[in-house]
């Protein structure tokens, strides 16, 4: 595990980590969003 | 069934049935149980019922009782938001038992919150006689006593026309859309405000579980108990009350379930994910590798993410029977996360001897309470226009 000395190193990892989780949560829920429609019938 | 044969008559119960059924035996003793521990509890005091003490002066009545009930009984903000709101008249057929779940899930929780905070007299003081305006709790006493009332005028359409009283029901029904804002705004300040309640104990409550997110996992967990609580509702009422209900509900039960269920997949995706990003948040990895993160870790993938999964699947393949179990899952996922903050992460550090279990006294009254709603449920479900529309307001409303 990291270790912090300052709550700015923490903010930057923390953050970063979460900038990258909501890329991918983005892309997760568009590609989930397409899973749950898929068989929609035309209305 | 016809709509003449589906409305009620008034009288309670039809002479020649027994009053012996297994329910109502089963009701009766647990009833009679209720009553007995009420009189201990308002007697003896709390100590005589629960096992309360100062490490945990909120148990099960709160946890169970308040908590999961009040996002249990947030269907009906969800469902007249959906159809008064966002104009989605398909759902119509299930605005009224969602709002009548609704009024006797509030109206439970404020007797449950007799039992634990005795002195029932004393419950309008917050308003009357010191407001804490500081407080949390104040702002929720204060949403749910103004939620409480607008669930009881939204619901009063129903008794009023089984009464045949159609002008006061044509005034209250010309107040659903001004009812129903006032209801989104209202739930959506105390449900978040009872996440809040722990923001002030972040040693007490398990890192895991506290975040300064708390507000708005309990807000949108209670959108998520609202939607599956409505499946689940109407699943039970579709088994037991299939005779009461008119063509329209009958032919809507399945869009509403696959409506709903879709609805519920996608907040349990965006809940989901706002969860993880809450361990992000706070750097709190580590902590899954432990006995309280292997517990996070079964609601989180137990009671979110594999019934985001099931509802998406059940919807897709348009598996009502799966969209249904589900719903069962989820509203016992939303319940098993209330404990888990109020109880179970709570006062985490504490050795095993000094952590609360509840009294079977304290488990006999949440069974009460509960009982209570099921037969006040049925007896206005049997009766009133609930499950059916009224012949005489058949496009009224």
């Amino acid at each position: 595990m990291d270790v912090f000395y300052t709550l700015q190193d923490f903010m930057t990892y923390t953050k970063g980590v979460t900038y990258l989780l909501m890329a991918a949560i983005l892309l997760g829920m568009a590609g989930f969003w397409c899973f749950l429609t898929d068989r929609d019938e035309d209305e | 069934m016809s709509q003449e044969a589906a409305v009620a008559g008034k009288a309670p119960f039809t002479p020649d049935r027994s009053l012996f059924t297994r329910f109502n035996v089963i009701a009766g003793i647990i009833v009679i149980i209720g009553l007995v521990i009420t009189i201990l509890r308002f007697s003896g005091g709390l100590a005589t019922v629960t096992n309360l003490d100062d490490n945990y002066p909120w148990g099960i009545w709160i946890g169970f009782d308040l908590m999961a009930g009040v996002a249990l009984a947030a269907g009906g903000f969800v469902t007249s938001a959906a159809v008064y709101v966002f104009g989605m008249k398909r759902y119509h057929s299930a605005v009224r038992p969602a709002i009548l779940t609704g009024f006797l899930g509030y109206a439970l929780v404020v007797v449950a919150l007799h039992y634990d905070v005795g002195r029932p007299w004393r419950l309008p003081y917050p308003f009357i006689m010191q407001q804490g305006t500081t407080s949390l709790l104040f702002e929720v006493a204060a949403c749910v006593a103004l939620y409480l009332t607008v669930l009881f005028v939204e619901f009063s359409s129903a008794p009023l026309e089984w009464l045949g009283l159609k002008k006061a029901r044509n005034i209250v029904v010309r107040l659903t859309i001004l009812l129903t804002i006032f209801g989104v705004v209202l739930s959506t300040l105390h449900q978040s405000s009872l996440g809040a309640l722990f923001l002030i104990a972040p040693s007490k409550l398990h890192p895991l579980w506290y975040s300064g997110y708390l507000p708005v996992f309990f807000f949108i967990s209670s959108i998520i108990a609202g939607l599956s609580m409505v499946i689940f509702e109407s699943t039970l009422s579709h088994r037991y009350f299939a005779h009461k209900m008119d063509e329209t509900h009958l032919r809507e039960k399945e869009g509403v379930a696959l409506g709903f269920g879709k609805a519920a997949s996608l907040v349990l995706a965006g809940y989901f994910a706002i969860k993880v990003i809450g361990i992000s948040v706070d750097n709190n990895w580590h902590l899954l590798g432990t006995c309280y993160g292997a517990w996070f870790l079964v609601e989180l993938l137990g009671f979110v993410a594999l019934p985001c999964f099931l509802y998406a699947v059940g919807v897709r393949d348009k598996n009502l029977t799966l969209i249904k179990w589900t719903s069962g899952l989820t509203v016992f996922g939303v319940a098993l996360n209330r404990l888990n903050v109020c109880l179970i992460a709570f006062n985490w550090h504490l050795p095993s001897d000094e952590k609360y279990f509840p009294h079977w006294m304290e488990i006999g009254i949440s069974v009460f309470v509960v009982t209570l709603g099921i037969i006040v449920f049925r007896f206005i479900v049997t009766r009133m226009p609930i499950l059916y529309e009224h012949p005489d307001y058949k496009d009224g409303h």
